[in-house]
């Protein structure tokens, strides 16, 4: 028997239906994250290929060079590997 | 009422016409394909509005039928033996989606060595697979539980796939007459489908959602209530059908069990060779009874439990084998529903039938002497009988 918060068996909708759209961004993925990509800014050269490779759109594009959204970004580290600049590092999380 | 002569496979197929499916979606595997090549001519001739979907595999076949489903449509398919073992991943998704989904499954023997004739093992081989799992014995019966199982499917307690089970040749190719209610009468008995949620661009939802360790549960809890709720649905769906058909259906069905000190219980075309069987010996003098279980998913327990209650001796019927398991699961699952009640009579298995084998009265009648032996002596000689092998 569970002593959590969360809705029993009866109160949640039949069959994980989620009626309401869009929800999936409420789920911040962020946390999952080993390694952080940090842009180095001076390098970037706003091309944008990491913004075109990152599986989660976790890319931003801004006005000179691109930033992170960490609340979703997994860290796979795919936007360091495509950086033709060399202006992504993956550092360590500190947690 | 018309009584036409059909197979069991078209009247599989005539009860689904005239319960007026949205989309069939399948695949022909023998001994089913007739089911689906006679709805394709309903489809090529006009005679129904349905969509029908040409796939390339079972898994195809179920997975169009899972789309389907959701987008609010009733859906129909059938199968049988390797196809349905193909489908195996999609049943548990046509279930964990609570898609009121009804398939036909003749059932067959599953390979190696290759065969195409009938026995469980297929169906068996799915039977966790949290669909509701109804047995047929003839042609009539499988034409009568095609209709009502789309009423039980789609009642809102409920919202779950149903197979209905046809054993493969002996049902699905012997032509019987078939008592077949008018159009109109089936139409207005199930009426459209109305789904609780449906896929709706307008409104677009989520569903087969990721629920990891904190939800998954949940969602499995609640396939196990919609399975409890059945018994009722089906008890009153088969009231309203015999209100409008006059032919009457029930979970199980017995024959004799009342002052029997021996009965067998069986699933499926078997039920009518043994109680062919149980009248001979009765008119003899000897206390016998039969068990056909209509409903084999939920496993109807306390029925099961009723209805046994004064008889001294069981011997199962498996056509299927459970390997490296004590009994056949047809058996388990009684040993199970007994040994746990108030009085436990002595149970036996027979093993029968395998890759489509003859079971002869006569063989029927060794059982039922050696249910009676046991249910004098109070021992079980033979825990598992593999009637008819070679040895």
């Amino acid at each position: 028997m569970s002593s959590d918060e969360k809705p029993g068996w009866k109160k949640l909708p039949m069959a994980a239906t989620i009626a309401e759209p869009g929800s999936s961004l409420k789920y911040k993925t962020g946390d999952w994250r080993a390694f952080k990509p940090v842009v180095d800014e001076q390098k970037c050269v706003n091309c944008l290929l990491c913004w075109i490779y990152c599986p989660d759109s976790a890319i931003v594009r801004q006005e000179k060079w691109v930033t992170i959204n960490y609340d979703y970004c997994k860290g796979c580290g795919i936007c360091a590997q495509e950086c033709p600049k060399q202006a992504i590092k993956m550092e360590e999380e500190q947690k | 009422m018309t009584v036409m002569g059909m197979t069991g496979d078209e009247a599989v197929a005539h009860a689904a016409k005239q319960s007026n499916v949205d989309i069939v979606a399948a695949y022909p595997i023998t001994p089913q394909t007739i089911i689906v090549e006679r709805f394709s001519k309903y489809v090529a001739d006009g005679e129904v509005q349905t969509g029908y979907i040409c796939v390339e595999s079972e898994h195809s076949a179920l997975s169009a039928c899972i789309g389907s489903s959701l987008t609010g449509a009733r859906v129909f398919t059938a199968t049988s033996s390797q196809g349905l073992a193909l489908m195996h991943e999609m049943l548990y998704i046509a279930s964990g989606l609570r898609l009121p989904i009804v398939m036909g499954v003749a059932n067959r023997a599953l390979s190696a060595p290759i065969n195409i004739h009938g026995d469980h093992s297929d169906m068996m081989g799915s039977r966790d697979c949290g669909w509701i799992q109804i047995y047929v014995e003839n042609a009539q019966e499988a034409y009568d539980w095609t209709i009502q199982a789309f009423k039980i499917a789609e009642d809102y307690e409920v919202q779950l796939p149903v197979s209905v089970n046809l054993d493969g040749f002996i049902i699905t190719h012997c032509v019987e007459g078939v008592d077949v209610a008018e159009d109109d009468v089936v139409a207005k008995f199930l009426r459209t489908r109305k789904p609780l949620f449906k896929l709706d661009p307008q409104k677009p939802i989520t569903v087969g959602a990721l629920c990891f360790t904190d939800y998954y549960y949940e969602f499995k809890r609640q396939q196990v209530d919609a399975l409890s709720h059945v018994n009722a649905v089906l008890n009153r769906v088969a009231k309203e059908y015999k209100s409008v058909t006059g032919r009457s259906y029930a979970i199980l069905d017995t024959y004799g069990v009342e002052d029997a000190e021996a009965a067998v219980l069986c699933l499926g075309s078997t039920a009518g060779t043994a109680r062919e069987v149980a009248r001979k010996l009765r008119a003899q003098g000897k206390k016998v009874g039969v068990v056909k279980i209509w409903l084999y998913r939920p496993f109807p327990v306390d029925e099961i439990r009723a209805v046994l209650k004064s008889v001294k001796a069981v011997a199962v019927f498996d056509k299927a084998v459970s390997f490296g398991a004590q009994h056949g699961a047809f058996c388990s699952d009684v040993v199970s529903a007994l040994h746990t009640g108030d009085k436990c009579p002595k149970i036996f298995n027979v093993i029968f039938g395998l890759g489509g084998r003859d079971i002869k009265p006569s063989d029927i009648e060794l059982v039922f002497n050696q249910a009676l032996e046991t249910a004098k002596s109070g021992v079980v000689k033979e825990e598992t009988v593999f009637l008819g092998v070679r040895e």
